[in-house]
């Protein structure tokens, strides 16, 4: 090493002022940078290696492998055989993954669109001073931290033909309640209205987060200017919270389309396949059928449509949820 | 509907008044909400003749602490407790370590290649876990870790969801300090653990509560992993049960497990609630 850099390095050690100071002449600089950038590109690299080398073997290369395997057919036995795109034609004409995807479609739109409304209304009665609401905030939240299992063991229970709690009180005011978990009517609206339950706390959270965020001024210059609770909600509360519900949205439609769990625990996708969602089909195909290549195709198709409506999303976000903010 | 907080108009009344109903809203809501929890716990306790009696009741006659008992020795459940704590606490150190680490190399220092990277990253986090399953599965037979619990800790340990969090707490800290530290002529690595680390303790406490719970409950990976009940997680040894039982389903033991297996959640929610609900206010985390 260069005895003037040596001499620099050691005295300024990682002093990022030593490269704008006047006294370092120019020669200096280059020296002292050089030789503190090569210390810096190798700690650099050791605090980041851990952490590549699991992101490279379990993210990246699995990411790669997906599309890979989309076009092979293999049972994880037998010879890996190239098809092309025959997997791809194949997922055209099959009429159980065009039920599934309508099974997934189904249950975001009815998993989404009501647990974020309730969630606004649950989040403005929450977001005030008073005595209990931290209590009341842990209460709604509650159901989204536990696990999904042991929710859906309890929820099949609740929904019980016999002797479930839901026929029982429904039988009070004298409705014969379905068989819930076992009918292919009333299967996907049990376990939506369960999965609402679960995940409104979360839709909840961020919202009181945004209602934090809008300034007390405006809402107090709206109330002495006159304005009702109900034309504060509306031309206030409603479009500064548009960026939040947004990204409810978004965060709320991919997560409904990877679910699988309570699917799982709670029908296993029966009956006839009512409630078989994509992911269940990618772990059927993949797990019980061994069909990997197909599996992975289903996956592929799981991963564009999620990319399609968050980029769909955007477009319509640009319009309506910071369209007021270009206004200003 | 809207916040009450009209103070400074001698609202004190109005606002009162509000607050009241409030209440009496969420009071109401509440307890709604709680009922299928109720509904678990008051199961749990009763006996079978209890479970299958219509009308329901609400409350059991003698509260049956033995299900408890009989729930937990019906399957191995202090294994599958075991095995889920195991895998929790390994997942939940190695992502607090590797997502410490590389966010800081993102953060703070400066090397050719970085934001290529962080990109990299960036572009991954996006992308579904359940659209990686079956490569994911094939890698781990290669590797001879399908049906181990090492094979359930791997795939999580490094995140690059968690990289970034701590990479964007990580910039917000102040430079000066470590300035000077590096002025006396610390290494990077005592600049890590002895500067970075203690002044990002609430981001590292979010992301391990995150990955806690994220681990403990996890469903789907285990499910494709295990094979042998002596490396269940405790959500596979629970839909064990439910498919165990003969025609007339012991509901009370079934309850009494989905009980046990809920609590310890309950003890980390409860503990580190401000840093859970931190998380998810500033970042919208979906756990």
């Amino acid at each position: 090493m260069d005895p003037v850099v040596k001499n620099i390095a050691l005295t300024r050690p990682g002093d990022p002022r030593a490269r704008s100071s006047g006294k370092v002449t120019a020669q200096h600089r280059t020296g002292a940078l050089s030789g503190l950038r090569r210390e810096e590109t190798i700690a650099g690299y050791l605090f980041l290696v851990p952490n590549l080398i699991g992101f490279l073997i379990f993210s990246l290369i699995p990411i790669v492998a997906t599309f890979g395997l989309t076009l092979t057919n293999w049972n994880l036995i037998g010879e890996r055989t190239f098809v092309g795109l025959e997997n791809y034609r194949k997922l055209v004409s099959d009429g159980l993954f065009w039920q599934t995807a309508r099974n997934t479609v189904t249950y975001t739109l009815g998993a989404v669109p009501i647990g974020v409304f309730i969630a606004f209304w649950l989040a403005l009665l929450l977001n005030r001073k008073m005595r209990g609401v931290v209590f009341f905030r842990t209460i709604f939240f509650l159901p989204y931290v536990t696990l999904t299992v042991a929710i859906a063991i309890v929820w099949a229970w609740i929904y019980h033909p016999e002797l479930g709690l839901v026929n029982y009180l429904l039988g009070l005011v004298g409705i014969d309640g379905p068989r819930w978990l076992q009918s292919t009517t009333w299967a996907m609206p049990a376990i939506i209205i369960m999965s609402n339950w679960k995940g409104i706390g979360y839709a909840m959270l961020i919202f009181l987060a945004g209602l934090q965020a809008i300034p007390q001024e405006l809402q107090e210059a709206a109330t002495i200017d006159g304005a009702s609770a109900f034309q504060r909600l509306r031309h206030i509360t409603v479009p500064l919270l548009a960026p939040t519900t947004f990204f409810i949205l978004v965060t709320s439609f991919i997560a409904a389309m990877q679910a699988f769990d309570q699917f799982y625990v709670m029908t296993q996708g029966g009956p006839a396949y009512a409630t078989t969602t994509l992911v269940m089909y990618i772990f059927q195909n993949g797990f019980e059928w061994f069909q990997m290549g197909y599996a992975a195709t289903v996956a592929v198709v799981l991963f564009a449509s999620i990319f399609a409506i968050t980029a769909l999303q955007w477009r319509f976000a640009r319009s309506w949820a910071y369209g007021h903010e270009i206004d200003r | 509907m809207m916040s009450q907080r009209n103070s400074g108009l001698g609202n004190t009344h109005r606002r009162w008044l509000g607050n009241g109903m409030a209440w009496v809203v969420l009071t109401l809501l509440g307890v709604f909400w709680m009922v299928p929890f109720l509904w678990m716990v008051s199961t749990s306790f009763k006996g079978i003749d209890e479970v299958y009696a219509f009308p329901p009741r609400f409350f059991p006659e003698v509260l049956r602490w033995s299900n408890y008992v009989e729930a937990w020795q019906a399957i191995p459940f202090s294994r599958f407790f075991f095995n889920s704590l195991f895998v929790a606490g390994a997942t939940t150190i190695a992502v607090v370590l590797t997502s410490s680490m590389a966010g800081y190399s993102f953060a703070r220092l400066r090397y050719p290649g970085r934001d290529l990277l962080f990109l990299a990253y960036l572009g991954t986090i996006m992308i579904p876990f359940p659209v990686l399953i079956i490569p994911l599965f094939i890698l781990m037979r290669q590797l001879g870790l399908v049906d181990t619990l090492a094979g359930l800790i791997l795939p999580a340990a490094f995140t690059a969801w968690g990289t970034f969090l701590m990479r964007q707490f990580m910039l917000s800290i102040p430079r000066e300090i470590e300035e000077a530290a590096r002025m006396d002529g610390a290494s990077f690595w005592r600049i890590y653990l002895q500067i970075i680390m203690p002044l990002s303790r609430p981001v590292v406490a979010t992301l391990g509560i995150f990955t806690f719970l994220g681990s403990w409950n996890d469903f789907l990976w285990p499910l494709i992993m295990i094979s042998s009940v002596e490396n269940k997680t405790l959500p596979l040894g629970l839909t064990m049960f439910q498919a165990q039982v003969p025609i007339k389903t012991p509901w009370q033991l079934v309850m009494a497990a989905a009980t046990f297996s809920v609590i310890p959640v309950l003890i980390v929610f409860v503990l580190g609630q401000k840093y859970y609900v931190r998380g998810i206010a500033t970042t919208g985390l979906k756990g």
